[in-house]
């Protein structure tokens, strides 16, 4: 699996993400926000946390609009997978890969603490290393994570099974409890919850090692 | 032409921030807020001088970035 990884001025968990890819045997290439192309051959675009361009106007907003955006969107549009975590979950729903927008969160603190999930979409790459139904405790660190959509469009991801993680305690406002959402063709997945940083014994949890366990089965050779 | 671009949250999106507002001034003793809305005003110095020309280029800037169509709804001022 070729794994890109992106870059943003006011990225800060790129390398994090970087270690989850190359921990479960990928190759990861680190890219830059003003490059215009993605390495020849990638499997998966990683959008990592962080503050993108300071958060200035709206999160994700600028960093939806850099050069490289317009490559991950022909990347997206061409079947290719792309992660969005945290800030990249925002800069998916800025760049419309994903629907619905993302608020401050409901209590208007920045929270940072592990939360339990439940994983409600087993038939994704993203999701192919757990069973549906699995609760998993994977941190959240963010101050922007209340999604909301209008009744339409959450219907429509629930009805087509695209909401991918729900939080069983719901900590920021989330519509319907959504920590996660996929695209329609459920290569495209956004999720607030940092499944790079509860990757190794170290961070104090390893549930999110299995997102990317299952994504290299998703492109191992047939 | 200068313009002013006021970007507000749609109607029916709830605003965390101004709901914080709106108990902050009933704490100071101001009755009767029924609601606060938060937005922002973002000023253009464009160097189009016709203002039907800048109106539309400042209406495109807000599509294309200013404003998030799904949450936020944005009117455009001449300054």
């Amino acid at each position: 699996m070729k794994a890109a990884v992106i870059t943003f001025p006011g990225s800060n968990c790129d390398r994090d993400l970087a270690v989850a890819f190359e921990g479960v045997g990928a190759q990861v290439t680190r890219v830059w926000h003003k490059d215009t192309e993605l390495p020849a051959g990638t499997d998966i675009v990683g959008i990592p946390g962080g503050f993108s361009f300071g958060d200035y106007l709206r999160c994700g907003a600028i960093a939806a609009r850099s050069p490289i955006a317009r490559a991950i969107t022909g990347f997206a549009a061409d079947g290719g997978h792309v992660l969005g975590i945290c800030n990249g979950f925002q800069v998916l729903v800025e760049m419309g890969l994903l629907p619905g927008a993302l608020l401050r969160n409901a209590n208007l603190k920045y929270i940072c603490k592990p939360v339990a999930l439940r994983v409600d979409a087993d038939n994704s790459g993203f999701t192919a290393g757990y069973g549906a139904g699995a609760q998993i405790t994977v941190p959240i660190a963010h101050h922007d994570g209340n999604y909301t959509a209008d009744p339409e469009t959450l219907a429509r991801l629930k009805g087509d099974g695209r909401v991918a993680f729900t939080y069983l305690d719901n900590p920021n406002g989330s519509a319907a409890d959504i920590a996660g959402i996929l695209s329609e063709n459920r290569r495209v997945l956004g999720m607030m919850p940092h499944p790079e940083r509860a990757f190794s014994p170290v961070h104090g949890g390893t549930d999110g090692r299995a997102m990317f366990e299952g994504l290299i089965g998703a492109f191992a050779p047939a | 032409m200068k313009l002013r671009v006021f970007v507000t949250l749609k109607a029916g999106v709830l605003d965390p921030q101004g709901e914080a507002v709106r108990h902050a001034l009933g704490a100071l003793g101001f009755e009767g807020v029924n609601g606060v809305r938060q937005g922002k005003m973002i000023e253009l110095d464009l160097a189009e001088t016709d203002a039907d020309k800048a109106r539309a280029q400042a209406h495109d800037m807000c599509e294309k970035l200013l404003a998030n169509p799904v949450i936020e709804s944005y009117h455009i001022e001449q300054a």
